[in-house]
């Protein structure tokens, strides 16, 4: 196997190269990784913070760094991101973008259905909701984030899922192919996917030896209850039993209790009053379960269309980790209450954790939890409703037996009852009947195999008899690439390619060349008109699969916001797009080094009848960051100065330069002004001497090639790119 | 029922509301034991056709095959030595390897008869 080449951050991911040689990749290393916290804290721009981990290697930070030195700080704890569009070869793009901004635990959510299938699935096959895991997606995957971890400069977990009737399997290939990460709940297979209960259990024990061989981070499943109840914030003493079971379990069949994170929520969302629900929530589960690690997860079950509202609660879900702990926090895409999550939202998600993880740095060293008052006693009650919850069902008989009675996601606050929990029958569900008895001399001849195994006499290892199991020879593994030929990740990728590779271009929410926008805009409608409204500006706008993604009421009469999503039908060829060159700027220093040997002087004044001067004097005033500021001495005239004017005080004080500033641009009177400047020098002589320079709102970068100028600046021009076409004409004509 | 369960809560509750905060969680993961300890025993002593195809594959048999073999085995009443077990037994009795096994088994089930 040849080592990877790294990525150049300015090259998209090759796909295709990923997928060679496939057969032979093989993950460089297993197991979880943590991120790595400098120990008192960490200096990075202007600022020293107490609770962050080292920096990336390549970043983009929030948009508000650059004013701190483009700083990026990163947060102590795991951030996760959930990428699963269906296909997973669209996926790794977005994976590497949420890699950028700071994501390291990326989990693959499973193509709906895959845990009622009863094996394992092989190829790449398009998924709905999720990817269908296999071997050859797990590994395509795992290979990118090789060479996305050494362009970030930090390890990322991969992450899927151990569940339904195939536990066991997905577990060995998860060992067997580097995935760090897992969620493993047999809870979750009994009542959110009628598996049969004994055959949950008797499969998540094997499932867990094997991830625990693997250094596989196991997250379980207790959210559920509280994204399923219809109440969730009152589930909270049986959210406590079911960690408490998951863990329990684990810990008995062999996991070391720091691989085991409790997938945490904070169960309420605003307007609800959150902090009195979910923060003795979690202070009574932190209190319970020390040792073991906290997922900290955001709030799905009250997720609405609007992305705004997601993000604010989701901002106070980390505000909540914060105050409590948590070693990862995960992120959910604010756009899940409207569509399967798109690539940019992702980026959201990571974004919010990150934001308010900065904003918030050791916030513990300022703020402590008081939990004198109501929160212990509202801690305690939580706790208490707890234990008195598994006392009934040791007292019913067990875990099974309460099971059988629909103990769980009951939405009432135990040991009130409405009724609605989830009861399975043990003897029933999917691969009811199909748990063994182990015969006496029941022989397995592999690693992390767990229970009763009947080794012969004097082994090292339970491989031994076979001369080592895939697990500590991987080239025993088998792999299969594609069992289906038309349903794979070649056909899709020939469909794709001119968008990837090719010129095309195409906007993009999951897949290359979806061609997916969303448009958002006020109607001064009610709410009924204004989505249908919504819908035929979309089609007249030429988008197809126009849909109402989301309408906001402002007011019942005066009008609402709605987005729409739809889909571009058409391709722009990268090469029809004029692409304005990309100027450089010398440093700061070389540019003061250069006008101080040349003495630059220029004249400037506002052209024709023009009084406006607020532009063209932040270009030039030191306070505005403008060209003083780099040594430049001007002249200026002031407003309404009539071009000769301005040649004739130039060939006066010997400037360098003429600059010129047209506002108004009525009958395309800058052009004209800006023509009438370059004649006039060249009329009397001095074109070759000096450099024209003319700005304006209307003025654009290309004006300048044929009005005869040197430079034209329009909006957002600052002084340092005046200096800078200065020094970069006076250098062209070797007068620099 | 429920009245009686009600009860029997505000009978619980004054029993915890005797322990401090050490002991109201030591009494909570005792309880997680006494309620796992009986799921972990049938777990010990139980299999499963997944984890006997788990076996497989740690045995280097393909997915596919992996099913197909486990499914006979299974049909065979053989589950119970273990899947690993009954191919391994299989391919010194034929004097060939585990994947030439797991193929003698799809091509002719008979072969598991009189192994053990």
């Amino acid at each position: 196997m040849t080592p990877q080449e790294p990525l150049d951050p300015h090259q998209k991911l090759d796909i295709e190269a990923i997928l060679e040689n496939l057969d032979q990749y093989r993950p460089p290393r297993k197991g979880w990784t943590w991120r790595k916290q400098p120990e008192g804290g960490i200096d990075m721009g202007p600022f020293h913070y107490r609770d962050m981990s080292e920096p990336l290697k390549n970043s983009l930070g929030l948009p508000a760094s650059k004013y701190f030195g483009g700083i990026d700080p990163q947060p102590s704890c795991v951030v996760t991101t959930e990428i699963a569009s269906g296909r997973f070869e669209d996926d790794i793009r977005r994976m590497r973008m949420a890699a950028w901004h700071g994501a390291d635990h990326i989990m693959v959510i499973r193509t709906t259905g895959q845990s009622h299938i009863d094996g394992l699935l092989e190829g790449t096959p398009e998924g709905t909701g999720g990817v269908p895991i296999t071997r050859k997606q797990i590994r395509a995957s795992r290979k990118a984030c090789d060479q996305i971890e050494a362009e970030v400069g930090r390890p990322i977990n991969f992450h899927s899922y151990v569940s339904g009737v195939a536990g066991p399997e997905v577990a060995v290939l998860f060992a067997e192919e580097g995935i760090n990460g897992a969620h493993q709940d047999p809870q979750y297979n009994v009542l959110y996917r009628n598996v049969n209960m004994y055959r949950s259990f008797v499969d998540a024990a094997e499932a867990k030896k094997v991830m625990a061989g693997a250094g596989i981070f196991q997250i379980d499943g207790a959210h559920n209850a509280n994204a399923t109840a219809k109440a969730g914030w009152l589930v909270m003493p049986e959210l406590m039993v079911q960690h408490g079971i998951n863990c329990a379990f684990s810990v008995a069949v062999g996991m070391h209790k720091d691989l085991i994170g409790l997938s945490t929520v904070p169960p309420d969302a605003p307007p609800a009053p959150k902090l009195w629900y979910d923060l003795p929530y979690a202070v009574a589960l932190r209190d319970f379960f020390s040792g073991f690690k906290m997922r900290a997860q955001q709030n799905t079950r009250y997720i609405e269309a609007d992305i705004e509202e997601a993000v604010r609660t989701h901002t106070i879900d980390t505000l909540i980790s914060m105050l409590t702990s948590a070693d990862i926090q995960s992120t959910i895409t604010p756009d899940e209450g409207r569509n399967v999550p798109w690539h940019y939202n992702n980026i959201r998600g990571v974004q919010t954790v990150k934001q308010t993880w900065a904003a918030l740095d050791g916030i513990k060293e300022l703020l402590s939890l008081n939990r004198s008052g109501p929160l212990g006693e509202m801690v305690r009650d939580i706790k208490e409703r707890a234990v008195a919850f598994l006392e009934e069902v040791v007292e019913t008989g067990g875990y099974f037996a309460a099971v059988e009675k629909g103990f769980f996601v009951d939405s009432a606050k135990y040991p009130e009852r409405n009724g609605d929990g989830i009861a399975r029958d043990s003897q029933g569900g999917v691969a009811a009947g199909s748990i063994v008895a182990r015969d006496p001399d029941y022989y397995a001849p592999v690693c992390d195999h767990f229970g009763d195994n009947h080794l012969p006499a004097g082994l090292e290892k339970a491989c031994d008899p076979i001369g080592g199991c895939t697990l500590c020879k991987p080239e025993k593994i088998v792999y299969i690439d594609e069992l289906d030929a038309e349903d794979n990740c070649a056909r899709r990728l020939e469909k794709s390619l001119p968008y990837r590779k090719g010129s095309l271009i195409k906007p993009e929410a999951e897949w290359a060349g979806d061609g997916t926008v969303l448009v958002q805009f006020m109607v001064p409608q009610p709410e009924e008109v204004a989505a249908v409204y919504g819908l035929e500006m979309a089609k007249k706008m030429g988008l197809s699969d126009p849909e109402v993604v989301n309408v906001m009421v402002l007011h019942p009469a005066e009008g609402c916001f709605v987005e729409v999503k739809g889909k571009v039908t058409f391709d722009i060829d990268r090469d029809s797009l004029k692409i304005p060159e990309k100027e450089t700027i010398l440093p700061e220093e070389d540019l003061r080094a250069i006008v101080k040997k040349l003495g630059l002087k220029v004249v400037a004044g506002t052209v024709g009848e023009d009084e406006h001067s607020v532009g063209l004097r932040e270009i030039l005033d030191i306070k505005h960051g403008g060209i003083e500021k780099y040594g430049v001495k001007y002249h200026y005239l002031g407003t309404s100065v009539p071009i000769g004017k301005l040649v004739d005080a130039a060939i006066e004080t010997g400037a360098q330069a003429i600059l010129i500033s047209t506002i108004i641009s009525h009958n395309d009177v800058h052009r004209l002004q800006m023509k009438k400047l370059a004649e006039l020098c060249q009329e009397k002589g001095i074109r070759e001497k000096v450099v024209l320079i003319a700005g304006g709102t209307q003025v654009n970068r290309d004006m300048a090639a044929e009005t005869g100028l040197d430079a034209t600046f329009g909006r957002g021009t600052k002084g340092i790119h005046v200096v800078n076409a200065m020094v970069k004409a006076l250098k062209a004509r070797g007068l620099a | 029922m429920t009245d009686d369960r009600i009860a029997r809560f505000e009978t619980r509750r004054e029993e915890l509301k005797q322990m401090d905060d050490e002991q109201l969680k030591q009494r909570f993961w005792q309880l997680c034991g006494q309620v796992v300890d009986p799921i972990v025993d049938l777990a010990r002593t139980h299999t499963s056709p997944s984890i006997e195809r788990s076996v497989l594959l740690r045995m280097g048999i393909d997915s596919i095959s992996a099913h197909a073999v486990v499914e006979r085995i299974y049909q065979a009443g053989l589950l119970g030595k273990g899947a690993g077990h009954v191919l391994l037994k299989l391919s010194r009795k034929l004097n060939v390897d585990l994947r030439a096994a797991a193929s003698a088994v799809l091509a002719d089930q008979d072969q598991l008869k009189g192994l053990f």
